[in-house]
């Protein structure tokens, strides 16, 4: 059971219109049986300060990874997690978040890990919510559990490990951090908390592409023309490509794989969410310094 | 420390929180960030003397002062949109006011990681707490000395 997809004439314009809503298309199907919405916040509280009505939160560091491996839910766990928020496998998801949906893309990208078929991203986010004064409101959202099939995880279409990159070398690689993160300067965004990394720069050929980018003023996401001008003509992605873009841990790197693959309809787009605090760390892997994207070393 | 000698608002916070459940133990933390004061009048128009927590992955500036009598006040300001690192702060906010130098430069570095909200929270983000725990100290120990 599957909800109506939104035929607004901006989506229509994107590759796979189906994986965005509207505000206004959102506004009119709160309720709506076979509709669940979740909201996916970097502040674990903010859902709890006020929500769209209806809408659950998930949050991406307590609840989508696995608490002891570096990893995220087995099959098990994540039939559990979503059977507790009333999400059954043919349910349509529509995931919104803080900040340009960063964690709201991130949320979705593990759920197509699990091949959930049917999920969403609410364009511009909580802050277009907000901002168009829709409502709001603290009530707690009375969930029916249902039962979610366990399905394990299917990694290799859209994850990529740090072999995985050493192998793509030559083939386009997207680095979706700040500047300075990119050339080294710093190994976290400016003023985020220090991660670890022991090195700064990027991987050996990577174009910058940083991930906000993607977004409007608004928080929604650029015309198709406007991002097809970003990764097209200026990072030189072509149609049939194979891509893999990374950030610092996979999060912000969602964001990209979400504009590549669903927005602009490249086939081959992976996400390493090793990124660079396991790259940065690695012991003999090849990085470069400074603002030039670098040559493949010689193997 | 144990909670004989952890100065009593910190003790009872911490008793607070390690009485709930996971769950429960994000709405206290809603409730502490519901509860951090504005900044005092004679600071708004001062952003300098503001030291930004970089620990913290959003914006939050705290103040430490000595007053007349001697005692300790930690002043912060975050964003409404960071619930969570106001709620670190207000817990920090309350937990030292009107201690004595000595005590808050007593206060254990891993506070922040004895209240449970590890599992609540995560692990990453309670380090915003210790970090704002350590720059707050520091402060104070500045001051002493200046």
């Amino acid at each position: 059971m599957s909800v109506e997809f939104d035929p607004a004439a901006k989506l229509a314009e994107y590759a796979h219109p189906e994986r965005l809503v509207t505000t206004e298309w959102l506004a009119e199907r709160l309720g709506q049986p076979g509709l669940v919405v979740v909201e996916s916040d970097e502040d674990v509280l903010l859902y709890e300060t006020g929500h769209i009505p209806g809408a659950v939160k998930v949050d991406w560091h307590t609840e989508l990874n696995d608490p002891v491996v570096r990893d995220y839910l087995t099959g098990e766990q994540f039939a559990a997690l979503l059977g507790s928020k009333g999400i059954a496998r043919d349910t349509t998801v529509v995931v919104y978040g803080d900040k340009n949906n960063w964690w709201a893309a991130y949320a979705l990208w593990v759920f197509t890990l699990f091949g959930h078929e049917d999920v969403r991203l609410l364009d511009g986010g909580r802050d277009l919510w907000i901002a168009e004064g829709r409502p709001l409101t603290t009530d707690p959202t009375e969930v029916t559990p249902v039962e979610y099939p366990v399905v394990e995880r299917e990694d290799s279409a859209i994850r990529a490990f740090k072999e995985d990159v050493l192998e793509h070398l030559g083939k386009p690689l997207i680095d979706v951090r700040s500047p300075e993160e990119y050339s080294g300067e710093r190994t976290t965004m400016p003023a985020y908390p220090e991660e670890g990394a022991l090195r700064g720069g990027h991987i050996p050929t990577a174009a910058s592409v940083p991930w906000a980018r993607a977004a409007a003023a608004d928080g929604t996401f650029k015309t198709r023309a406007e991002l097809d001008a970003i990764y097209r003509d200026e990072a030189g992605l072509a149609d049939g490509d194979e891509v893999i873009a990374y950030c610092r841990i996979g999060e912000r790197s969602s964001h990209t794989w979400f504009v590549l693959t669903h927005l602009l309809g490249f086939d081959h787009v992976r996400n390493y969410d090793g990124s660079w605090t396991e790259w940065g760390n690695a012991v003999r892997v090849p990085i470069v310094t400074g603002v030039e994207r670098g040559e493949v070393p010689g193997r | 420390m144990d909670a004989t000698t952890l100065p009593a608002r910190l003790a009872e916070t911490r008793e607070d929180f390690l009485a709930l459940g996971v769950k429960d133990r994000l709405q206290l933390l809603l409730e502490f960030s519901n509860e951090l004061p504005e900044l005092p009048e004679r600071y708004r128009d001062h952003p300098d003397l503001l030291e930004r927590v970089v620990e913290c992955q959003s914006p939050v500036y705290i103040f430490v002062e000595v007053d007349d009598a001697g005692l300790v006040h930690m002043h912060a300001t975050a964003p409404a949109e960071a619930p969570t690192t106001r709620g670190f702060a207000s817990i920090l906010a309350q937990g030292l006011d009107g201690l004595t130098p000595d005590e808050v430069l007593a206060v254990p570095a891993d506070y922040p990681q004895s209240l449970g909200l590890g599992e609540a929270v995560s692990p990453l983000r309670v380090r915003g707490m210790s970090g704002m725990l350590a720059r707050a100290k520091r402060q104070l120990a500045e001051r002493l000395a200046g």
